[in-house]
């Protein structure tokens, strides 16, 4: 690349010196921000669609193997264990798309782009909201790929429309909430790949130990309990209840007081570790 | 609203911060007048950054005081921000989005509109030579093309006062005179510049004032001239033939530099602030009848600098050790 410096900004870059300057941003300028930086995820989609191939193409293939290799095992036929393991398999892939915020959130830490948008005078929370706002796009395009998938192979709603918008609401607010526990493992991790090495050492043994894949009663006692106290098992049976019956209210209820006891925990506790790596 | 009176731009004192067992600052003073650029000179580690995130605020200091347009970097860090720009260490761009896209994007988070966001961001990109790369994802940029959109990036916002953290570390000589140039004609048109690099070359070439910074203190302080003066810009060497000829050399040496050299072995080296004595060292030691087997006279580099402000030898990675010195 040749470049010839013909450099002298052609208009003054300094701005008149005496400007007005604010003395905050205001929550809607905040929000604002916040989209902006969320645009800037859309866009470089837009550049490399493969990315969204990527993580598109691990969610069909669960699907597929998960049925047809275990639910003649699980289930006596793989259409009945579609049916019971489609709405755990939604909650497991909503969980791994969460560990986008904490890649996407280190890629920014140790390149330096971080700091430039803490430098600016914008609101200090855009770029966190902004970055989980992203997500949120990446959340629902996830949502309803698994869900397609399942239907093309015969999986069927059966509490209509209300229900399933309610199962998309509700995995949305977990996500939300789920992401602070991303980011924690963002701000720990040295380089974007540890993030998804770490994040899939604590997501693979959460969601396997629960009842997203396998019923309940076939475990041992003491295995029950702890697929029980799984709130992984909690969201899986509020959103099963939501795509196939009628609404557990209890497991619903219960879902939201672990997003917010989540929350209560990882986002002090991402603000602490992000000081200390300051 | 506060204003300086003393018409200082940056004002930083007793700046102290820890990171755990280190100190990075250890009571920085710092002080850049309005329109001027201050060099701050020092090797790796020795607490640049550390300052430089200060006063950006992007870090708090564990004490001392520091105000940036007259707006204090704790208190009021949101009017500091709208006062600077911003260019670290590392290109701090997107590398998935392209050069105008990365503009733009500041633009649109400096509260710019889609049409303003979109005009600056050609402009600046003109102005900053990157028209034809503006389109490509800077993933594909040179080390040199991305320093220059990093700068462009934080010269968005229009700021008062510029920040620039090692802006050419890494950079071919080529890249670095490129940049230089850039730097010059925005300081023509009045930014304030806090410049930090371990090279002296460059702060001599673009600083109105330097502050020489060694393990979390100002060791030195003053105009690239003052400091050349003190340190003594450049070295001479001397080697006689004949051992017996060394009390010569050292007393001509000695008398024409106006201080004592250094002696070892047979090797005399004493900093010499003006160099045009050089021939009058040759006249004079031929007149006494010495045979030399070596005469060299070099810039002193940043490691002789330090090694007459501090008495021992910068710590950095990239020594330019020269042939002839003493070791």
């Amino acid at each position: 690349m040749t470049t010839t410096m013909t450099v002298a900004p052609s208009e003054p870059d300094v701005e008149p010196e005496h400007r007005e300057l604010e003395p905050r941003v205001g929550l809607t300028t905040g929000i604002r921000q916040s989209f902006t930086l969320a645009w800037r995820t859309v866009v470089q989609v837009r550049h490399n669609p493969w990315e969204l191939g990527d993580f598109s193409i691990q969610p069909i293939m669960f699907v597929l193997m998960f049925t047809f290799m275990f639910g003649g095992a699980i289930a006596g036929d793989w259409q009945s264990y579609l049916t019971y393991m489609l709405p755990g398999m939604i909650v497991m892939n909503m969980l791994f798309v969460t560990l986008y915020v904490g890649q996407g959130l280190n890629t920014d830490l140790t390149k330096g782009v971080f700091d430039r948008l803490r430098s600016l005078p914008i609101a200090r929370w855009s770029p966190l909201a902004g970055r989980i706002l992203a997500d949120q796009v990446k959340q629902a395009w996830s949502i309803v790929l698994v869900l397609a998938v399942g239907m093309i192979l015969g999986f069927r709603l059966g509490n209509g429309v209300t229900g399933l918008l309610g199962a998309v609401a509700l995995l949305l607010v977990f996500a939300l909430a789920f992401s602070w526990v991303s980011v924690v493992v963002g701000l720990i991790a040295k380089d974007p790949e540890r993030v998804q090495i770490y994040g899939m050492t604590v997501l693979f043994p959460v969601t396997f130990v629960s009842n997203v894949f396998v019923p309940v009663d076939t475990l041992p006692d003491w295995l029950q309990t702890v697929v029980d106290a799984n709130p992984v098992s909690t969201i899986a049976d509020a959103v099963r209840s939501l795509l196939l019956t009628n609404p557990d209210g209890a497991a619903i209820g219960q879902t939201l007081v672990a997003a917010a006891v989540i929350v209560a925990v990882f986002a002090p506790l991402s603000v602490l570790v992000f000081k200390r790596r300051l | 609203m506060p204003s300086d009176p003393s018409d200082l731009a940056i004002k930083a004192e007793g700046l102290v911060k820890h990171f755990g067992e280190t100190t990075a600052l250890d009571g920085v003073d710092l002080a850049v007048p309005t329109g001027t650029v201050l060099g701050v000179l020092g090797p790796n580690g020795a607490g640049k950054t550390t300052a430089v995130r200060i006063l950006g605020t992007l870090l708090k200091p564990d004490a001392g005081h520091a105000t940036v347009g007259g707006y204090d970097v704790l208190r009021q860090a949101h009017q500091v921000r709208q006062l600077i720009g911003l260019t670290g260490q590392y290109a701090a761009v997107d590398e998935k989005l392209t050069g105008a896209e990365n503009l733009l994007l500041i633009g649109r988070l400096l509260g710019l509109s889609r049409a303003e966001s979109k005009q600056r961001a050609r402009q600046l990109l003109a102005d900053f030579s990157l028209t034809n790369a503006g389109n490509r994802a800077t993933e594909t940029y040179s080390g040199g093309m991305r320093r220059r959109l990093d700068l462009a990036a934080s010269l968005v916002g229009r700021p008062r006062m510029l920040y620039l953290d090692e802006p050419t570390t890494g950079l071919d000589p080529r890249a670095r005179a490129e940049l230089w140039a850039l730097i010059r004609s925005l300081v023509e048109r009045g930014v304030t510049v806090l410049l930090t690099t371990q090279y002296l070359e460059e702060a001599d070439e673009l600083a109105d004032e330097i502050a020489v910074i060694d393990k979390g203190r100002v060791i030195a302080n003053g105009s690239p001239e003052q400091l050349k003066a003190t340190t003594g810009t450049q070295l001479l060497a001397v080697r006689p033939q004949d051992p017996a000829m060394l009390g010569t050399v050292v007393s001509v040496v000695g008398e024409l530099a106006r201080t004592a050299p250094d002696v070892d072995g047979q090797l005399v080296t004493a900093p010499l602030s003006d160099p045009a004595v050089l021939p009058t060292v040759v006249r004079r030691l031929d007149d006494a009848g010495v045979v030399v087997t070596e005469l060299t006279l070099r810039k002193s580099s940043l490691d002789e600098v330090f090694l007459s402000l501090t008495g021992e030898p910068a710590e950095h990675d990239d020594a330019q050790y020269a042939e002839g010195i003493p070791a």
